[in-house]
């Protein structure tokens, strides 16, 4: 994963070292490079935590409010073994995920769907830029309680907001990536005997892809923000109830270890998607390393 | 389609192309262009950069239509984009998301090719072009000699009557250029297509044409024609020292020089 160059410095070599030493050398370096960047990020962890605990034993902080590591991770045990006083942990991380996910599919599908055919379209994209960039304007979240208002209290108002909170990211750099698309590719194409239709499938959406992964990396976040926005103002399951609930009770812990798990949930969603892209982009160059 | 026989591959009558600049000013790219290319024959058009040599192509293609005057291909006047049409670019237009099979395959299957026909066509052409083993390699992984021969490949394979090529070489080292030019001799003389080769660089024009076109600088014109009697079948490396080349050489450069000068100067006003 290390994508830096790795330097050898100029005169480690005497001449005359051969092929099999000098990338013996660099395979060792690049080694020893990964295990101090991994040292490092395990050690500022360490420390962190660390310091948190101490200063809130230490009542260096209030741990009324800043709650602690160990009462986190007490709560976090506690919360999977013997469930949340409203049902068990498992259930609202589902609804959770339910909401983000389906937020999130339906967000980047209609996202991809309209950003191309907009970006395609000079005509459309020049009469609807305006309403656009007046809805993009409203903050996403005061369209929380009218949801909630129109869609009740269940799934609907939160897939809701997790759909306005992804289409618009995904939305524009679609957009972009289609208006980027190499023109002389293009004409190639057509050239080559393409239709309308083929071209944009065969074309254009192949070379705004990495702009639209470069948005569906950011969108699953804030499918996340809208469900659980979503949930703040008004469900009945959900880690974002969780959040609210132990607000309610002052349990400091209670939040964080809600913010905990929506973490891990972000980061697993996360490295999902760099797989699935690296999969599909296994086109691009790798960049080399550099020895000397 | 007897009668077709006898018609010009392409005839460019008293065009001319305007553009209009984002500030509202019209700008002239060709004025009163003539020219015509015969079946088969190999044109080579040389001017001062920029002077609009690639709109003569855009033309010819149908991606572009004239201001005024008329294009007509293969008898008929230009309408959309011609099927019997191949280019090739300067830069390079190759998909870099597909393996150079897949780019070379991209032509037939879009013109309603069974895959398995196009594969096979594909694996003809790499064939023909000497890259083989470079089949399942993406274009990142080619080096630029072999990007353009991927180019061809892809061009060549819906067998193009008329082949267009705007400054197709430029990019490229020397060495390899002239494997490139031997190339495209090579394979132009197999598949009989009427070339038009847009290029700055007078020596390739005269190795590879019949015919070579010189333009004034832009608004650009015609501004005198050479027909270029070297025998072929040419070897381009050889030929630049013999001394009809350097006549010919002589002679066209210093017509052309009279436009790059004028070109330069007006950049540098």
């Amino acid at each position: 994963m290390t994508d830096a160059a790795i330097d050898i410095r100029a005169g480690a070599f005497k001449p005359g070292t051969s092929d099999a030493e000098i990338e013996a050398a660099a395979a060792r370096a690049s080694q020893r490079r990964r295990r101090t960047v991994i040292f490092w990020r395990v050690a500022i962890l360490v420390a962190f935590l660390g310091l948190w605990e101490i200063a809130a034993r230490l009542a260096w902080i209030d741990p009324f409010f800043y709650a602690m590591p160990s009462a986190i991770a007490e709560r976090l045990y506690e919360w999977t073994t013997e469930g949340t006083s409203e049902g068990p942990l498992w259930y609202h991380l589902y609804v959770t995920m339910e909401e983000s996910v389906i937020g999130f599919v339906t967000g980047s599908v209609a996202g991809i769907i309209i950003g191309v055919a907009l970006g395609r379209n000079r005509m459309a994209a020049d009469i609807f830029s305006i309403y656009i960039k007046v809805i993009n304007s409203i903050p996403r979240v005061v369209l929380a309680p009218i949801f909630i208002m129109i869609l009740g209290l269940g799934l609907a108002s939160k897939v809701a907001l997790a759909f306005v909170m992804v289409f618009f990211v995904v939305f524009h750099n679609a957009f972009q990536g289609v208006r980027e698309a190499d023109r002389a590719m293009i004409a190639n194409a057509r050239i080559l005997g393409a239709s309308n239709w083929q071209l944009t499938r065969s074309v254009i959406v192949p070379s705004a892809m990495s702009w639209i992964f470069a948005s569906l990396h950011v969108s699953f976040g804030f499918a996340i923000i809208g469900a659980i926005v979503g949930e703040f103002v008004g469900s009945r399951y959900g880690i974002g109830l969780l959040i609210n609930i132990a607000k309610g009770s002052f349990d400091a812990a209670g939040m964080y270890a809600a913010i905990v798990i929506v973490m891990v949930v972000a980061l697993g969603a996360e490295y999902l998607m760099t797989m699935v892209e690296d999969r599909l982009a296994k086109w691009r160059p790798q960049p080399l390393h550099e020895t000397q | 389609m007897a009668i077709e026989k006898n018609v010009p591959a392409i005839e460019l009558i008293n065009v001319s192309r305007r553009f209009l600049s984002p500030t509202g000013k019209s700008l002239t790219a060709l004025r009163d262009f003539t020219m015509t290319v015969q079946r088969g024959e190999f044109v080579a058009v040389v001017g001062p950069t920029g002077c609009g040599k690639s709109t003569t192509l855009n033309l010819v293609t149908g991606l572009a239509s004239p201001s005024a005057g008329e294009v007509r291909v293969m008898g008929a006047p230009v309408k959309g984009i011609d099927p019997r049409i191949g280019f090739v670019f300067q830069s390079d237009a190759l998909f870099p998301w597909r393996t150079v099979i897949d780019n070379v395959m991209a032509g037939p299957l879009f013109r309603g090719k069974a895959k398995s026909e196009a594969m096979a066509a594909a694996r003809d052409w790499l064939g023909r072009v000497g890259l083989s083993r470079f089949e399942q390699h993406y274009p990142h992984q080619l080096s630029g000699g072999m990007r353009k021969r991927v180019a061809l490949a892809q061009t060549f394979i819906n067998g193009p009557e008329i082949l267009l090529m705007d400054e197709p070489f430029s990019a490229l080292d020397v060495q390899t250029r002239v494997l490139m030019h031997e190339e495209l001799l090579r394979l132009w003389s197999e598949a009989k297509a009427s070339v038009v080769f847009v290029t700055h660089d007078l020596e390739e024009a005269i190795a590879l044409a019949d015919k070579v076109y010189v333009l004034t600088a832009g608004p650009a014109t015609v501004k005198s024609v050479y027909t270029i009697d070297l025998p072929r079948p040419r070897v381009v490396a050889d030929i630049r020292y013999e001394q009809s080349f350097i006549d010919y050489s002589r002679t066209i450069w210093a017509d052309l020089k009279e436009e790059v000068e004028t070109s330069y100067a007006r950049a540098a006003a």
